[in-house]
């Protein structure tokens, strides 16, 4: 886990309030948010389904950038990386699942909280441990076709950015037609709404934990090689995203991909603007958000009522 | 009659008397560990009160550590090193923290209640990165002065391991005693009834925010009394102390000795510091052993090591029954 280190990101003076500055900082947000997205859609839809709260969760998306960043240093490929990693996380997702997580089922939160911290732990310290992986900050450089910069108002932005923001839509809009518009969707809304209940219908609900599971894991990868660019890799990457994850979740409602996608874009815009307004209690915005929508709204902004 | 009673006495006061002889027969590296120990044990049961008792399962708990800890550096480098000075001020500032704190928590349950309690802790680890006037951010508290008691006249400094060690046993102990009273008492019954049912206790007529808002305070003043130590102990107070790694830690502790007693959470802190000094002068790897222990408790040892303990005693026909919770993790049976 480590410490966690402070935000790579500029600090921005204050009372640069142009269209410009507004516009670059709306789409900061936006790539942070849908990037966000990644990592927070699959802890919610596990979650929802099955009642586990995965404190490893942050850890996938840190071990999708660590394996992104092997795969392009041995082939040189970013897009090798960007497809391999998740499929290696989503592996070993699916063997955390069937033989960590399956032998807790109905043994309550707190000790699949613990379980999950363990993992957790366990995996912070061996990156730490991998040659030329822990130790310092490593940089995953974009691919040389995404490296540049466009004009937009008098300022430049990279490419790449507007890249991620482009894929992390269409993944959200891919992901929520397959929830609400496929057969595996209606599968997976009855699994978050009554998993028994599922189960009696003759849905071999464990073989749907298990493909959600793995689907979660290799989203949340995919997050962590598409982020790297963006923010270098460095130990308590783990932690921070998880926990940024978790708030996410909290604030659009446990369980809901649509939760998921609006919480992380709010969550991506009020901590960028927080970072670049007021950059000494950036730290604070996203926390203060979160703690107002659980007292408004205990179930979050799309979460059902219970 | 209460044959097993007086055997508890007995270990108890054998225990006691164990602590109190460990320096004169011991190393200062013991010594040293040891003192360490009791001021995670003190900030452990406090955290128990919380988990095992009320049923409340906070994930940001190092936060009163740490106000705790950051109070008493801060005061006892500003206003006066005196110990009967710093300590009760730190304690009033970490108290009206926790009542804030608790205020809004435990108007949620569950795992909302887990999650906000998680949210705050790292609001407070916000404000100890960034209020470096103060905090000292990143770079931490530093040059705390050791403790120093002056009262009228006397005047007695603890600049050496052994009177520190005793300095914090004291505390240990004071706060065992002060924690059991809670439990023991007609406030500690009403606790254990908010965690086995709530409903039924609002039902009755009892006003159950209100307890476990004072639960909760309490739980943060204690955790507070271990930061306040541990200021004077370690003289460096970072953010890392409000991380919620350290929040998690102590739930470790709670979790590995036997959540819903008092000896189980110190016992768990014993356990963790002892293995972290041995693992960790042998390997870097400590984390990882952590984690793997950790894992292994989960499955293994659901009740920790008090849990362990109760088995073997069934097992050799001594009656011996710590509380153990039934659920203290699952949906409140509403």
């Amino acid at each position: 886990m480590g410490r966690p280190v402070r935000s790579p990101l500029p600090r921005i003076p204050m009372l640069n309030l142009t269209p410009d500055f507004l516009l670059i900082q709306l789409l900061n947000g936006l790539s942070s948010g849908v990037l966000l997205f990644l990592i927070s859609a699959g802890l919610s839809i596990i979650f929802g389904m099955m009642d586990v709260i995965n404190l490893a969760h942050g850890s996938f998306y840190m071990l999708g950038a660590y394996f992104g960043l092997t795969i392009l240093r041995v082939t040189q490929s970013f897009w090798l990386a960007l497809i391999l990693a998740p499929l290696l996380v989503a592996l070993l997702g699916l063997a955390g699942e069937r033989f960590l997580l399956r032998p807790l089922k109905g043994r309550g939160h707190l000790d699949q909280v613990l379980l999950t911290f363990g993992v957790a732990l366990v995996l912070a310290d061996l990156v730490l441990a991998v040659p030329g992986w822990g130790g310092t900050v490593r940089a995953l450089p974009a691919p040389p076709e995404l490296a540049g910069s466009i004009p937009i108002g008098k300022g430049q932005y990279p490419v790449y950015r507007l890249f991620a923001i482009g894929v992390g839509l269409l993944l959200a809009l891919i992901l929520g037609l397959i929830i609400t518009r496929t057969q595996i969707g209606a599968i997976v809304r009855a699994g978050v709404a009554d998993a028994e209940m599922a189960s009696g219908l003759g849905i071999n609900i464990s073989l749907v934990f298990s493909l959600v599971f793995a689907v979660g894991a290799a989203l949340a990868a995919f997050g962590g090689v598409m982020t790297a660019p963006i923010v270098s890799l460095q130990p308590g990457m783990d932690a921070d995203t998880l926990i940024r994850a978790l708030i996410v979740v909290v604030v659009g409602g446990l369980g809901t991909l649509r939760g998921a996608f609006w919480g992380s874009l709010l969550i991506g815009e009020v901590d960028n603007f927080g970072r670049a307004l007021l950059p000494d209690y950036a730290l604070f915005s996203i926390y203060v958000i979160m703690a107002v929508v659980l007292l408004l709204r205990p179930a979050g902004l799309f979460g059902r009522k219970t | 009659m209460p044959r097993q009673t007086e055997i508890l006495w007995a270990i108890a006061i054998a225990i006691v008397l164990a602590l109190i002889a460990l320096p004169f027969v011991e190393s200062t590296y013991v010594v040293t560990t040891v003192t360490e120990i009791l001021i995670f044990a003190i900030f452990a049961m406090s955290l128990d009160l919380l988990i095992g008792y009320t049923g409340l399962v906070s994930f940001g708990h190092a936060a009163f550590f740490g106000i705790g800890a950051y109070a008493a550096g801060y005061l006892a480098q500003m206003l006066s090193p005196n110990f009967l000075v710093y300590l009760p001020l730190a304690l009033l500032i970490t108290a009206a923290c926790a009542l804030v704190i608790g205020f809004f928590s435990i108007r949620v349950s569950g795992v909302y209640f887990l999650m906000l309690t998680l949210a705050f802790s790292q609001m407070v680890y916000a404000i100890a990165f960034n209020w470096t006037d103060v905090t000292g951010g990143s770079n931490g508290l530093s040059g705390i002065p050791r403790p120093q008691i002056e009262l009228f006249s006397l005047q007695w400094s603890f600049e050496d391991e052994i009177s520190r060690y005793f300095l914090v046993l004291a505390f240990f102990l004071l706060s065992y005693a002060a924690l059991r009273a809670v439990v023991r008492s007609q406030f500690g019954h009403v606790l254990v009834g908010i965690r086995e049912n709530e409903t039924r206790l609002r039902a009755i007529g009892y006003d159950t925010a209100r307890f476990k808002l004072a639960a909760f305070v309490i739980a943060g003043i204690f955790a507070g009394v271990a930061g306040v130590l541990y200021a004077g102990f370690n003289r460096f107070v970072s953010p890392g102390e409000v991380y919620w790694s350290a929040s998690g830690q102590v739930l470790i502790m709670v979790i590995i000795g036997g959540a819903g007693t008092l000896v189980g959470p110190a016992l768990g802190a014993a356990l963790v510091l002892a293995l972290q000094n041995v693992v960790s002068s042998s390997t870097e790897r400590w984390s990882t052993i952590m984690g793997l222990i950790f894992i292994l408790f989960v499955f293994a040892a659901r009740f920790g090591i008090i849990g362990l303990i109760a088995q073997i005693m069934e097992g050799m026909a001594v009656r011996l029954r710590p509380a153990l919770p039934k659920e203290i993790n699952g949906h409140p049976p509403n």
